[in-house]
């Protein structure tokens, strides 16, 4: 079965791992903007990060078939710095044009202090005034309700934004309700020791019902499974759960809320989208 | 709208008990372990008096274990910080002016 990688940081990962999600049925990838584990001093080295992720990913996905899609921003691990967060965010426009470009993300917060709110607000005014789509992160442990109810009340504060074309990810047991009743798509991140495990996810699937939920490997240079979405597959087969039910929350939704970006090329048949749609 | 579980009760005690014994016996030893260490009796710290009021909560008959041992773990604060203080978690909320 095809499936769709939502959030998966392909920089920190060996050609290995493309090969490896290739063969299990990945189709395309979308690579969100994060923390390279250090700060970094100047928006310059964001811009290279950008090119990379622009440029030099796409092209190495594409030797094993899979399409690279990504998303621009200062991530919220970077969000205290304002000075730096404000330069960032005025040279990401240039970059939204380019063909892999679906929005941006992930913004959100870390420790949910001030600047990170200011910095986040920012952000999102900048994918307002660009119709971009937005993709969030939501914080780790123990401050991710917090982070998630302070990032759904300032989304709300915004009359322009459409709840549909945000997708606020690393969703838990305690946050989805929140997420999915506002209207928002919501993800879930499949860890192998924090965020959520594969019978939790398919028990927040079975609790919240499989409409806007998406799941994802979010690899990284951390503790991570870059075929974490087929195990979570391999999971809801175990379960009993239908053919249908797991290529909607694996293919189907990811296509619903990723064809709001006219860069979005659908990796089904075009006769097939339109059933999808 | 949520979608129910295909199997039974029967079929998830059949499939899953064995995965979920290992945890059990792990958070076991884990205690255990805890308690070798810990000769002069120093009380809990954070994280395990949140852990601790988490191991009650599983024994509770109510629906929404995972919900109430995720809270039990959470910052349930509502002001902003004024500024960074670290940029990891510890996986139980710190309270201020706590040490180790």
């Amino acid at each position: 079965m095809q499936y769709i990688e939502t959030h998966a940081h392909m920089i920190s990962r060996t050609t290995d791992d493309y090969q490896h999600m290739a063969m299990a049925g990945c189709a395309c990838l979308t690579e969100p903007a994060f923390w390279a584990g250090w700060d970094r001093k100047s928006a310059d080295s964001f811009e290279d990060y950008f090119r990379q992720l622009t440029e030099f990913e796409p092209a190495r996905a594409a030797q094993y078939g899979i399409r690279h899609y990504t998303w621009l921003c200062l991530n919220p691990k970077e969000g205290e710095d304002r000075t730096l967060a404000r330069e960032v965010v005025r040279r990401i426009p240039k970059f939204l044009d380019r063909p892999n470009v679906l929005g941006i993300g992930e913004i959100g917060m870390n420790r949910v202090t001030r600047n990170e709110v200011d910095t986040f607000l920012d952000h999102t005014e900048l994918a307002l005034e660009h119709q971009q789509l937005i993709l969030i992160h939501t914080p780790h442990l123990e401050d991710k309700h917090k982070g998630t109810k302070v990032t759904i009340e300032s989304l709300l504060r915004f009359p322009r934004l459409q709840p549909s074309r945000v997708l606020i990810d690393h969703a838990e047991e305690h946050t989805a309700g929140m997420i999915l009743s506002e209207g928002f798509y919501t993800g879930l991140t499949l860890y192998p020791n924090t965020k959520v495990s594969l019978a939790r996810a398919v028990d927040i699937v079975e609790r919240y019902g499989p409409d806007r939920v998406c799941v994802n490997s979010a690899c990284d240079w951390g503790p991570s499974v870059p075929l974490a979405v087929p195990q979570f597959m391999m999971e809801m087969r175990r379960r009993g759960h239908t053919p249908q039910t797991i290529r909607r929350i694996v293919f189907e939704n990811p296509i619903s809320f990723l064809s709001q970006s006219p860069h979005f090329q659908s990796p089904v048949p075009e006769e097939q989208s339109a059933l999808v749609a | 709208m949520s979608v129910k579980c295909p199997m039974n009760t029967r079929q998830l005690v059949d499939e899953y008990f064995i995965e979920n014994r290992t945890r059990l016996l792990d958070i076991a030893a884990f205690l255990d372990r805890l308690d070798r260490s810990n000769e002069d009796r120093q009380a809990d710290d954070f994280r395990m008096r949140a852990f601790r009021q988490g191991l009650r909560e599983l024994l509770s008959e109510e629906p929404g274990r995972i919900e109430r041992v995720q809270m039990l773990l959470s910052d349930r604060t509502t002001e902003l910080r004024e500024r960074l203080d670290r940029k990891g978690a510890f996986g139980a909320y710190k309270p201020e002016g706590e040490a180790f």
